[in-house]
């Protein structure tokens, strides 16, 4: 058996993964490279998060290999809508939440690690809101939050579900560029996400997912294809490329040559004149 | 002026040891309750401590039939039913609410089942049920005061993972947490808790002693160690206070310390109450003037 290369951070080798005995995902080749910036994409069900989960080793593994180099510190930002709001707990002590197992058997924290949690809140431009109830945020403040828990641990890996999902668009850039930001200080980062234009075609390497299994695995240009996209959303999709952007339109069913039966089916356009994107 | 008899019989409840027992033993029951109750509420488990409290009720029943050490036997059946539970719940086809009901209805019908065999119980059937206070005894004193302690360690040693799991359950295993683990050990915490408070509050009142402070706590605040602070100061101060009233209105001792945690209550929430309106006529001023500023400028 094949281990983990030293150029490798994650290996995964004809995995099949699920939860309780059902499988999720089959046939899954993945090879992530320390530095890599990478999107996992694909419609709501087809297993985004349990890849992304399964770099935590939470799934079970039914077959096939799962490996991440060891002494790997992986950060995990989940989907914001899994926490309880209900809960009384400020934003710094949500981030302490990250180091809980330095002094684990003392209930509170020490000076070191509150200006560790400080430096990573002012890092992530929230260290004013650090005595503020974490549902009294927006949820683009909140969703720094549990960036910065998953940070105040100085993780080697980034992994993050839906990082963007439910913040405005100036939100959404300005996570993105701290991810990037992240990326380029040495961070692997991987992240799901369901907005293909304004992340996933954003981003060097994407994975798609669907039918149980990964249909694509490139740079957007090779992955963001109408018949990927296609075969993955169970729909049919057009690609338009303007310059270096790419946008993703989903073709209504009823639309003439939606499934290439009287016009050519939908394909890469090219679009020589399109207006400024400078919102994205 | 107050005249030194009416003073003396102010102290009278502290004159008798029965009494002074019954008060110490209120007061940490509790305390430790509430910090219980504290994690029992922010995890909506309260449920469980109310099935708990009736399902360690089959195990105290059982121990006096067959002369066995109460505090032994009860906490050996709440921990027998936590894991049968435990257990239930994770087939996906069961679920934790149905698990809990039916694990704990079955422990307590056993309960019913023994004294209904052996009539002669009634006296210590109405004592598990409703509490009994005031025959605590100096051995259910040290007893007690060693659950407390036992319980209070547990939670100090298992704050950080307990706080990360009640907040954030679905990651907490990803940041290296044992969820499994910890919530086992805090479930036979929760059934301690239920022993220690059995003799003090009777089945029937445990689970309002659990819920209540917490509650109260979490309407005064937004910060969580603010709100277990607050929970055990209520959970001791009630518990105190309640056993003391009892003395002068003749009523039974659990049912006052859990209708003085009620009053707690009520007056928390009428302040909430008085505190949001405060607030709302507040913001109409600010939005009142503020209008008349941008008409004066317009």
């Amino acid at each position: 058996m094949a281990t983990i290369g030293v150029d490798q951070l994650v290996r995964l080798e004809g995995v099949a993964l699920g939860y309780e005995g059902v499988v999720a995902l089959r046939d899954v080749d993945v090879q992530i490279a320390p530095g890599e910036l990478i999107g996992i994409v694909g419609p709501s069900g087809s297993g985004k998060t349990t890849l992304l989960r399964s770099l935590l080793g939470e799934p079970e593994l039914y077959a096939g290999t799962a490996e991440v180099a060891s002494h790997t510190r992986v950060g995990y930002v989940p989907q914001v809508e899994t926490v309880d709001w209900n809960f009384p707990i400020t934003v710094e002590q949500v981030a302490l939440l990250g180091s809980w197992r330095t002094r684990r058997w003392l209930p509170w924290s020490s000076r070191a690690e509150r200006n560790r949690a400080r430096t990573v809140l002012a890092q992530l431009g929230i260290d004013d809101l650090a005595d503020r109830p974490i549902r009294a945020l927006s949820g683009g403040q909140q969703q720094r939050t549990f960036l910065a828990r998953a940070l105040i641990r100085s993780p080697d890996l980034l992994l993050l579900d839906e990082p963007t999902s439910g913040v405005d668009i100036k939100t959404r850039h300005e996570i993105l560029h701290q991810l990037a930001a992240l990326n380029s200080a040495g961070v692997t980062v991987v992240l799901t996400t369901h907005d293909l234009n304004g992340v996933a075609s954003h981003l060097p390497r994407l994975i798609a997912l669907g039918e149980q299994t990964v249909l694509a695995d490139g740079p957007p240009s090779e992955v963001l294809q109408p018949k990927i996209l296609e075969r993955a959303y169970g729909q049919p999709m057009l690609v338009v490329q303007s310059g270096h952007e790419t946008y993703v339109l989903p073709v209504p069913e009823e639309a003439p040559g939606a499934h290439g039966d009287d016009l050519p089916p939908p394909e890469v356009v090219s679009v020589v004149a399109a207006p400024d994107r400078d919102d994205v | 002026m107050w005249s030194l008899r009416r003073i003396a019989t102010m102290f009278e409840p502290f004159e008798f040891g029965f009494m002074q027992r019954a008060m110490i033993a209120a007061t940490l029951v509790g305390s430790v309750t509430a910090a219980v109750g504290v994690f029992v509420i922010l995890r909506r488990l309260a449920y469980i401590g109310h099935g708990l409290a009736h399902s360690i009720f089959g195990g105290a029943v059982v121990s006096f039939t067959i002369g066995f050490n109460f505090f032994l036997g009860a906490s050996i059946w709440g921990a027998f039913s936590v894991f049968l539970i435990n257990q239930a719940a994770r087939r996906r086809q069961i679920g934790g609410d149905a698990a809990i009901g039916i694990v704990t209805t079955a422990a307590f019908a056993i309960g019913i089942a023994v004294i209904s065999r052996a009539r002669s119980f009634t006296r210590d059937f109405e004592a598990a049920l409703f509490g009994e206070i005031l025959g605590i005894t100096n051995q259910d004193l040290y007893v007690t005061t060693g659950m407390v302690i036992l319980i209070a360690l547990v939670l100090f040693l298992l704050w950080k993972p307990l706080v990360f799991i009640t907040f954030d359950n679905d990651v907490a295993e990803s940041y290296g947490i044992s969820v499994r683990w910890v919530e086992s050990i805090f479930s036979l915490a929760l059934a301690a808790t239920v022993v220690a408070a059995l003799q003090v509050l009777g089945v029937t009142l445990i689970a309002a002693a659990l819920v209540i402070p917490p509650v109260v706590a979490r309407m005064l605040t937004d910060s969580f160690p603010r709100m277990f602070s607050i929970a055990v100061i209520i959970g001791a101060l009630t518990g105190f206070i309640g056993v003391y009233v009892s003395w002068f209105v003749d009523v039974s001792s659990g049912a006052t310390v859990v209708l003085v945690q009620s009053a707690v209550f009520a007056l928390a929430l009428s302040w909430g109450v008085v505190e949001s309106r405060r607030g709302l006529r507040a913001a109409r001023r600010t939005e009142r003037l503020a209008g008349l500023e941008r008409s004066l400028n317009d």
